[in-house]
């Protein structure tokens, strides 16, 4: 048969003629009749009361539809956001959880917490009138810094909220770890500082809602990752509509990294004032409106100790962390820093014993959500840097001290102290993958070179491990998830044989169009072409969970390859009876049904045809149609891996660090689309890259401000400043998804922070620096060269 | 007022007003939604046009400013004349997988079209540099420097022949 394409190919991607050439359909694209314009009025201060809104000259500026506060969502007597992940501290009680008003009431707690939502004929008559309003605020003062928020005195920014803790939070053995800390030999210490990021999508986030009085029935077009949890949390929750009355739309997206994985009050406000004005409503952000208030992530400080004998091998490892979650619990909020943090302590190591304590804190910032690879890098971070101190402490070498440390191979399916057991994984394998990769052998040569132009070239090393492929509904249960966390797929054989398939998962730059497609012609042996993909619409696709956490090819994969096994299934039936054999002697390959040990054979178009034209067809015993759907919980996370090796010169005149190599060997497990993988891990370690280098959300601390509100202020990563990376693949297949995948699409932002602080930290070694906090910025650098212990020798 | 300018090769006159952006022209007036608005400070070059041959952050043009030139937006790269193929350096993207959310891609394209104008072989420094205008938030940019590169070889492939 023609063009299948399946497993382990790399065809070009079906979504990119419409993104090429500029037909892509993204929400700010769109147009509906008698459209309005919504603005968000945004708190300009970081703590404030909130005393009165005087709407009278903003209603009655030109164009103006109507202006809506917290007052009228009150009165309209409307749910708060809610979260979906309650955790228990370690005294067994369940988390602080205060309201997040959709619009604020009483007080704001951050710069850009919503306080109003204007809608006018055209946007610039609602930015106008958005000026007009009056809002009566009575500033309090701000805290913005986990530590601040935690001292004594410190503003507070609810009531029954002491010390702004939301939660106090612990994890493993403590008394297992104090006794191998009183046996070492050797104790590493450190303090760090994982900064808070921006996720910035390049496509702002935009919504727009509708209401049909006719039917009754809302549609809201938002940028979202998980359109049907957005509908579900939206009905039952906040607005209280039934849920089939609403429609969610999530089309072309660009790009989402977490960011836009949540369900955030514009699209609640948006939908809900749809109606209030009979009219359809259009929100687009501005690139410095999504830094007020789209969630950042990261931001912790941690005080982290290693335990290890005299021969390097790690005893226990105790870790106490203090992560700002910000204003308010967002929808994921209190889950990032907590469950998907402490269990990956272990990393690929055989730490025996480990600790976690992590107080989760209130502060006036943007509330603090998962951002790609969420909790993970911080995990990896904490865990590599501190590999690197002991190794310099004890005078081990870096690689040797891993190796001793790691993980065998055959030790797999491996159980570690806190919670999760990896089912596969080869990270010695990995190691060496990379260590050759990255021609590490010859890289004295190399920093002599750069030491003969005044320049220090340093190399670090980052083995990190992740949980991914978000789902086992029952473990995430145990954690505290609301909701359940599997995956629906749908697969409709046309009666021409052409193929749709309708998943719950949603694609904004990962290709699911090209690699579900993929799997569909492995499976089912239709051509490539002849396969859609369809999700992002409420409408057509029964259920689903959306896209984050590598879970998209992980659950939903799975879920679309059991609902293909099943039209396997029914089309041996039909052709059973078709070919007059018995079911059990009916074999179907390459598309075709065929008699065991015969050529009598029907091709799946010939059986689609018989399942919709049933004229010769088992009518007692088979329904017509051919079309199946399934839903798939897997048992476990899924656990991607892999070494990543960086390597960087610093210009000691100027601080500069610049990247001058990096190497990646990742065990993503099955690779269905080694090009789209290979994508997949590029933009994630440049994204990590970012945050160890040029990356930082700063507030001012006093005001509450944030300083970096602006693609000037806050340093994305450029083509400029990254050299040529070398990436490479060495699986490990899942032992418990049915295609063996892993996952792949946030290892790259796992690996790759602590790779290259550890090589700053190398290349500046002589100098008697042992920690160097991200991002390392020139400026930052600098000063550690100014202030070094050991003067710089002339070499 | 009333402006008059050639828009991907077609006689265009429209209505503006004085303080309305070239970006909000083209996509709310003449509905070429492929010009992307991603900043609001000319950071991020999602919103590239070529202004007589040139490439420009139309955010930073008003409306007015457009009168009497002629302006290229994405929707306007063809393939060789009379097909209905991709432009080289639209295929070359697709080939070297120089895209995954296609947000940035309109104006990496018409900075790359720009870029690779004269010159057939473009180093990767020259095109790591050329690309400094434009934020990628998914690729990690090396696809699209090596789309680039090979765009502007096949570009000029295509224009000898
Ligand atoms: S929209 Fe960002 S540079 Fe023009
Ligand atoms: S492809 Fe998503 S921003 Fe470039």
């Amino acid at each position: 048969m023609s063009n299948v394409i399946g497993i382990g190919a790399s065809p070009k991607r079906k979504e990119d003629q419409r993104f090429l050439t500029g037909r892509g359909n993204y929400v700010s694209d769109i147009k509906r009749p008698g459209m309005t314009a919504g603005v968000f009025v945004r708190s300009p201060h970081g703590h404030a009361v909130l005393r009165g809104i005087d709407k009278t000259a903003a209603l009655a500026a030109p164009g103006v539809v109507a202006v809506l506060t917290g007052e009228d969502v009150a009165t309209d007597g409307l749910g708060s956001l809610p979260c979906g992940w309650g955790i228990s501290g370690k005294d067994g009680q369940p988390m602080k959880e205060p309201p997040f008003p959709m619009l604020a009431q009483g007080k704001v707690r951050f710069v850009g917490d919503m306080v109003a939502f204007v809608i006018a004929e055209t946007p610039e008559q609602a930015s106008v009138a958005a000026e007009l309003l009056e809002v009566d605020y009575e500033p309090l003062p701000s805290v913005t810094g986990v530590l601040d928020a935690v001292a004594p005195g410190a503003p507070q920014l609810f009531d029954d909220v002491p010390s702004n803790i939301c939660c106090d939070w612990e994890l493993g053995n403590k008394a297992a770890v104090e006794t191998a800390f009183r046996k070492a030999a050797h104790v590493a210490k450190l303090s760090l500082v994982n900064n808070r990021l921006i996720g910035n999508p390049m496509e702002p986030r935009a919504a727009i809602a509708e209401y049909e009085p006719g039917t009754g029935r809302y549609t809201l077009w938002t940028t979202s990752q998980f359109p049907h949890v957005v509908r579900f949390l939206m009905s039952a929750l906040v607005l209280k509509i039934p849920e089939h009355k609403v429609r969610v739309v999530a089309p072309d997206v660009g790009g989402g990294f977490g960011v836009k994985q949540f369900h955030y009050g514009e699209e609640a406000v948006i939908t809900w004032a749809a109606k209030r004005v009979m009219r359809p409503i259009k929100w687009v952000a501005s690139r410095s409106e999504g830094y007020l208030s789209d969630r950042h992530g990261r931001d912790h400080v941690t005080e982290a100790e290693l335990a290890l004998d005299e021969t390097g091998k790690f005893l226990a490892l105790r870790v106490n962390t203090l992560a700002n979650i910000g204003g308010y619990l967002s929808t994921f909020g209190p889950n990032i820093p907590t469950n998907l943090y402490a269990p990956l302590l272990g990393g690929v190591y055989t730490t025996p014993a480990i600790y976690c304590n992590v107080k989760v804190v209130f502060t006036n910032t943007v509330p603090v959500d998962a951002y790609r690879g969420a909790g993970r890098p911080e995990a990896t971070f904490v865990v590599e840097r501190l590999v690197d101190v002991a190794a310099a402490e004890m005078g081990i070498d870096r690689v040797a001290i891993r190796r001793r440390n790691m993980i065998p191979k055959e030790a797999y399916p491996y159980q570690t102290p806190v919670l999760v057991e990896y089912d596969s994984g080869d990270p010695v394998g990995c190691l060496d993958g990379a260590l050759i990769a990255g021609d590490v052998e010859n890289f004295g040569e190399r920093k002599a070179a750069s030491a003969r132009k005044g320049k220090f070239r340093g190399l670090g090393f980052s083995t990190y491990v992740e949980a991914c492929g978000l789902a086992p509904s029952r473990f995430a249960g145990r954690l505290g998830a609301r909701g359940g966390l599997y995956e629906s797929a749908t697969v409709r054989v046309h009666p021409a044989g052409q193929v749709t398939v309708l998943i719950g998962t949603h694609s904004h730059g990962q290709g699911h169009e090209t690699t579900f497609a993929q799997i569909v012609c492995e499976k089912l042996g239709v051509p490539f072409e002849n396969v859609d993909i369809v999700f992002g619409d409420t409408d057509r696709v029964q259920f689903g969970m959306g896209t984050y956490g590598s879970r998209s090819l992980v659950v939903g994969g799975a879920a679309l390859s059991k609902a293909a096994d099943k039209v396997i299934l029914k089309g041996k039936k039909i052709a059973a009876h078709l070919l007059e054999a018995g079911e059990q002697d009916i074999q179907f390959e390459a598309g075709k049904f065929s008699v065991a040990g015969t050529d009598r054979n029907k091709t799946i178009e010939e059986i689609a045809v018989a399942a919709y034209v049933p004229h010769n067809y088992p009518l007692e015993v088979l329904e017509p149609g051919l079309e199946e759907q399934a839903y798939y919980d897997p048992i476990n996370f899924t656990y991607p891996g892999g070494c990543h090796i960086a390597e960087v010169e610093v210009d000691p005149e100027t601080g500069t660090v610049t990247l001058v190599g990096y190497t990646a060997v990742d065990d993503v497990g099955t690779v269905i689309n080694p090009m789209i993988v290979e994508g997949q891990l590029h933009g994630g370690i440049v994204q990590g890259v970012g945050q160890a280098l040029y990356e930082n959300a700063v507030y001012d601390e006093t005001s509450g401000q944030l300083l970096s509100g602006s693609l000037m202020d806050y340093c994305l990563p450029r083509a400029d400043h990254m050299p040529t990376m070398s990436i490479s693949t060495h699986a490990t297949l899942c032992t418990h998804t049915p295609m063996g995948v892993k996952g792949c699409g946030e290892v790259g932002t796992i690996g790759s922070p602590a790779a290259v602080i550890n090589a700053v930290v190398d290349a500046l070694a002589h100098l008697g620096v042992t920690h160097v906090d991200m991002p390392a910025t020139s400026n930052r650098i600098w000063r550690l060269i100014q202030n070094a212990s050991v003067p710089i020798a002339a070499e | 007022m009333q402006i008059s300018f050639t828009l991907n090769g077609k006689p265009t006159t429209v209505d503006v007003e004085p303080f309305m952006l070239a970006t909000e022209l083209l996509r709310e007036h003449l509905g070429l939604t492929g010009t992307h608005i991603g900043c609001d400070t000319s950071q991020c070059g999602a919103c590239v046009v070529h202004v007589d041959g040139a490439s420009v952050k139309s955010c930073t043009l008003l409306a007015p400013m457009l009168d009497g030139i002629s302006l290229l937006t994405v929707e306007g790269l063809q393939g060789p004349k009379g097909s209905n193929l991709l432009h080289p350096m639209q295929e070359a993207f697709r080939e070297h997988h120089g895209l995954q959310c296609g947000f940035c891609t309109p104006g990496m394209l018409m900075t790359a079209v720009a870029l690779a104008a004269g010159k057939p072989s473009l180093s990767e420094t020259e095109v790591r540099h050329g690309l400094e205008g434009n934020i990628c938030r998914c690729t990690g940019y090396q696809n699209i420097v090596n789309a680039v590169i090979a765009g502007a070889a096949a570009m000029h492939v295509a224009a000898e022949t």
